[in-house]
């Protein structure tokens, strides 16, 4: 099955202010918002609880009028619009499944209010339902189908309609684990395959990484950063980015020297070297940003460290050990046929400058 | 924060949709024609007339007579009462239902018919048995005790007869919050060493001390409100809401009478108030929790056997007062001939018109039962799923007409329309029709249906209302295809209840009611007046089988048609799937 021309989605300086119930003070939840979205592409909202992720995805979809900003759909204003009148299609968090409707008219709800002819609602409604994996299961009722299939539904009874764009709103945060990533990839699977425009709310930032091409961390109604997941998670902007995707160390040091993209620090008395962009000047107190698992654990190296805990988690080891004041987190990958370091050992750690990003 | 984008934006949006724009601005016109107009009309009324322009006169005249005052006092003193006796009963049943192990089947179903009665009640009803029972040819007073002249009429009549009408609801409402305690608090104090008394004093008590303040305001108000008893039982012992009656249909002194409508107004709105935003609250602040586990029940039979047989007194003593009008209605003569005969319904059709009230009554409510249900269930979708302006408007009105008593509310329709709202002879027309007796029926019945409207619709999580608007529905497209079916069994129940009340409806009809219309609950109230008492019980055996058939008519409705069932047919589904998977 093919679907319509996929439609972009811009936001320009869009912002929205709630009253706190309890001061009776206006504040921002979300503040000069500023995106592109492109036809076809999946993009993540990500954030903590209260960031703004949810509210500007139900802007976009017309449950909330924006206070400040125009929303285009597919170059179209549609500030005005009232949700029934816009060209998307969302997926709730609670799935939102008519418990009085069976699978069949659950799906064929948009295409009724459409005037689709009977035929071809049930070629169309038989194919989504194929795709979702769920042929044979029309006449069931809502409240007999298990919580993953229950996600199918919603997600077929979205995608039925063929919207210009599909909002996801945290739709896997009622799954277990499990079937949580099982879903993410399929979710991925049939996005790919009809070519939508999709865009996904979620405070999962694993979930984020392996589902967009796109991320947009929020934080506090503004946005933090936004770029492929391996930009964030190679090159986070901030401390905040940094630590919401994945572990984190942060290593303190003074610049020591800068020449040619690379900048000398000193941390604890060592002297690292570390990739370095342009505003980096001699003399500053900077961060290293450096993931658990890209630090090497050894008898030698650039940082001497003492063992704080060592733990062993099946596919790598876990240690914390001290460099000077800061506490270092280390996943050394495979430990099967290495040495492992015991609680009280001291050792050195080491990084691939490449792994190391300066904030 | 009107002038802001997302507010016009909103306001945009509305319009686009003019079905529910439309909606919103009837029922705006209706709530304020037939709701405030007619309130603020007694205040004006009580205030000034064209002789004397504005003035205190009414307010000053009312307080100086001496009627008025004790009306004033003896309302009061009854509400209290009243209002203390039926928590006290109804926190003993609650108690005994939810705390006690008393698992006999003839127990389940005294528990059970008590919490019927409220539904199904007529006025009049308990005062009639009251008189029959303990009257002066009262059988219990006269022929088992031999007392001549005993005289039920008066405050303790009244006391006895409202607190037997009252206290089921605050059972209900207790029986809601008990359920509520999480039993690991009480067990908590019992293995620090309390004893259940000390447990019931210092854990359940307060608990249930703001639970026990509304349930009394709540009574209070219906004491206060009530019309029907007062006049049948209260002898001259006036209250407020007959005085006012009286004011107005014999004194004919309409100002007067709308000066003391406001006095009553004013004291049923302050209750209500207090009720509604203090009480209230603070009721559910201290009540959240849900209980985690079963209760383990108090099995000691020094705390069961007296608790059930205290329970079983009251409840068969008020199955036997239900339980007297249709024998008041089969027997010759009251009190001294208790031959079996027909002879009352016989009169009743043949020379007092029995069927044309049995139908002219019919009619109306069967006509006033749907729109009440669907206005209520359209009122409480505006409320609990929408965002308008006007929306507080809406809430406040439907919630404050149920402080509204009907005595209050007929005066004001009385002085509104009689000449057209404003004397301008507008609607004019609909004064003296069946039109208007609709009218009322709809706006007495509103409130409750609203009230349970919008608890069934908090229980539907928003997000399927917004994924059908999302998928292309509008509005009236999101209530008829969703909404809707989703609380059938609550606008099923929502339906018979408006039927019921307004069948037995009599405060504000009796006073707005013509000739041409003959509703039953006027019969009972003029022929009980009379002292045929053969006469009032037979209508009230009629009236009694009426609402008792509808509501058996709305359980087998909703157990066939209503939302249990699809659920039922799933549950039952799932079943046959699971046993045919072990067989596999």
């Amino acid at each position: 099955m093919s679907v319509k021309e996929p439609k972009g989605v811009r936001l320009e300086h869009i912002s929205k202010i709630y009253q706190d119930p309890k001061t009776k003070k206006d504040f921002y939840a979300v503040k000069d918002c500023n995106l592109d979205i492109k036809p076809g592409s999946f993009i993540t909202l990500l954030g903590p609880s209260g960031c703004g992720k949810t509210t500007t995805l139900r802007m976009i979809a017309g449950f909330e009028s924006p206070d400040e900003g125009e929303i285009y759909l597919g170059g179209e204003p549609i500030n005005a619009l009232t949700p029934n009148k816009r060209d998307t299609a969302m997926v709730f968090q609670s799935y939102a499944l008519f418990p009085h409707y069976n699978v069949f008219d659950n799906v064929a709800y948009g295409l009724k209010l459409r005037k689709v002819p009977k035929a071809e609602i049930e070629r169309r409604v038989e194919e989504i339902l194929a795709l979702v994996e769920l042929s044979g299961m029309e006449s069931r009722m809502t409240n007999q189908l298990s919580g993953g299939q229950q996600q199918r539904v919603a997600l077929a009874r979205a995608l039925v309609v063929e919207p210009g764009v599909l909002l996801f709103d945290e739709p896997l945060s009622n799954l277990d684990a499990k079937l949580r990533v099982q879903m993410r990839t399929e979710i991925r699977r049939i996005q790919q395959k009809l070519g939508i425009t999709a865009i996904y709310v979620t405070h999962d930032q694993a979930e984020a990484m392996s589902i967009s091409d796109q991320i947009i961390l929020m934080k506090s109604g503004v946005i933090a950063q936004m770029g492929t997941p391996m930009e964030i998670y190679y090159h986070p902007n901030s401390e905040f980015v940094a630590d919401f995707i994945g572990e984190c160390n942060f290593l303190k040091g003074a610049v020591e020297s800068v020449d040619k993209g690379e900048a000398v620090l000193n941390v604890n008395g060592h002297r690292v070297t570390v990739e370095a962009g342009d505003h980096v000047s001699k003399g500053e107190q900077r961060e290293i940003v450096l993931r658990p698992e890209a630090i090497q654990i050894g008898d030698s190296g650039l940082l001497s460290c003492t063992v704080e805990l060592s733990c062993f988690m099946g596919s790598y080891q876990n240690y914390h050990v001290r460099v000077g004041d800061t506490l270092v987190k280390i996943s050394d990958n495979c430990p099967v046929n290495k040495k492992i370091y015991q609680v009280g050992d001291t050792a050195w750690i080491a990084f691939d400058k490449e792994c190391a990003h300066l904030l | 924060m009107s002038n802001r984008q997302s507010a016009s934006l909103d306001r945009r949006k509305l319009l686009a949709d003019p079905i529910m724009m439309g909606t919103i601005v009837v029922l705006i016109a209706f709530l304020t024609i037939f709701i405030v107009y007619p309130l603020a009309i007694l205040l004006v009324d009580a205030v000034y007339s064209n002789e004397t322009g504005l003035t205190m006169e009414f307010f000053q005249k009312s307080f100086a007579s001496r009627t008025f005052r004790t009306a004033i006092t003896n309302t009061l003193k009854v509400g209290a009462l009243v209002g203390i006796l039926s928590t006290l009963i109804g926190l003993l049943f609650a108690y005994v239902e939810v705390y006690v192990k008393v698992r006999t089947r003839f127990m389940a179903g005294l528990f059970k018919v008590v919490s019927m009665l409220p539904v199904v009640s007529p006025p009049f009803v308990l005062s009639l048995s009251m008189i029959m029972l303990f009257g002066k040819a009262g059988i219990i007073t006269r022929h088992l005790l031999g007392i001549y002249d005993n005289n039920v009429y008066g405050f303790w009549g009244i006391a006895v007869v409202q607190t037997m009408t009252f206290f089921p609801v605050c059972y209900m409402m207790f029986r809601g919050l008990l359920k509520n305690i999480d039993p690991s608090m009480e067990e908590a104090s019992r293995d620090m060493g309390a004893s259940r008394m000390k447990v019931f004093t210092s854990v359940t008590f307060p608990l249930l001390l703001p639970g026990m303040g509304n349930a009394f305001l709540v009574t209070f108000i219906e004491s206060i409100a009530d019309f029907a008893n007062p006049m049948l039982i209260g002898g001259s012992y006036d209250t407020l809401a007959t005085t006012i009656y009286l004011q107005i249909t014999g004194a004919y002194d309409k100002n007067g009478a709308c000066a003391m409508a406001v006095v009553l107004l004013a004291i049923t709105m302050v209750m209500f108030i207090v009720q509604k935003f203090y009480l209230e609250s603070k009721t559910a602040a201290t009540l959240t929790g849900k209980a985690s586990r079963a209760r383990m029940l108090i099995e000691e039979r020094s705390v069961t056997v007296p608790l059930t047989i205290l329970c079983s007194m009251i409840a068969l003593f008020v199955i036997l007062m239900y339980i007297c009008v249709p024998f008041g209605a089969t027997f010759t003569t009251w009190g001294r001939n208790f031959t079996p005969t027909l002879k009352w319904f016989r009169q009743v059709f043949e020379r007092y018109k029995g069927f044309k009230a049995f139908k002219d009554s019919f009619v109306l409510s069967l006509i006033s039962a749907p729109i009440t249900a669907l206005l209520s269930m359209i009122i409480s979708y505006l409320v609990v799923k929408k965002k308008f302006k006007a929306k507080g408007f809406i809430e406040v009105v439907s919630m404050l007409a149920m402080a509204v008593p009907g005595t209050v509310l007929g005066i004001g329709y009385i002085r509104g329309f009689a000449g057209g709202v404003f004397h301008t002879g507008f609607l004019q027309g609909i004064y003296g029709t069946g039109l208007i007796l609709i009218i009322v029926f709809v706006v007495r019945s509103l409130p409750t249906g609203t009230r349970s409207g919008i608890s069934a619709l908090r229980q539907i999580d928003k997000s399927i209302e917004e994924s059908a608007y999302d998928m292309g529905a509008n509005s009236f497209q999101v209530f008829t295809s969703v909404t809707l079916p989703l609380i059938k069994d609550s606008f099923l129940s929502g339906l018979v209840t408006a039927f019921v009340r307004s069948i037995t409806a009599i405060s504000a009809i009796i006073l707005l009611v013509t000739p041409n219309y003959l509703l039953i609950t006027v019969q009972i109230n003029e022929f009980a007046e009379k002292g045929s008492y053969g006469l009032a019980c037979a209508f009230a055996t009629i009236l009694i089988v009426i609402t008792y058939g509808a509501v058996l008519l709305m359980n087998v409705f909703i157990k066939y048609f209503g939302t249990s069932r699809v659920q039922r047919k799933a549950e039952k589904e799932e079943q046959e799937l699971a046993r045919l998977a072990k067989k596999g």
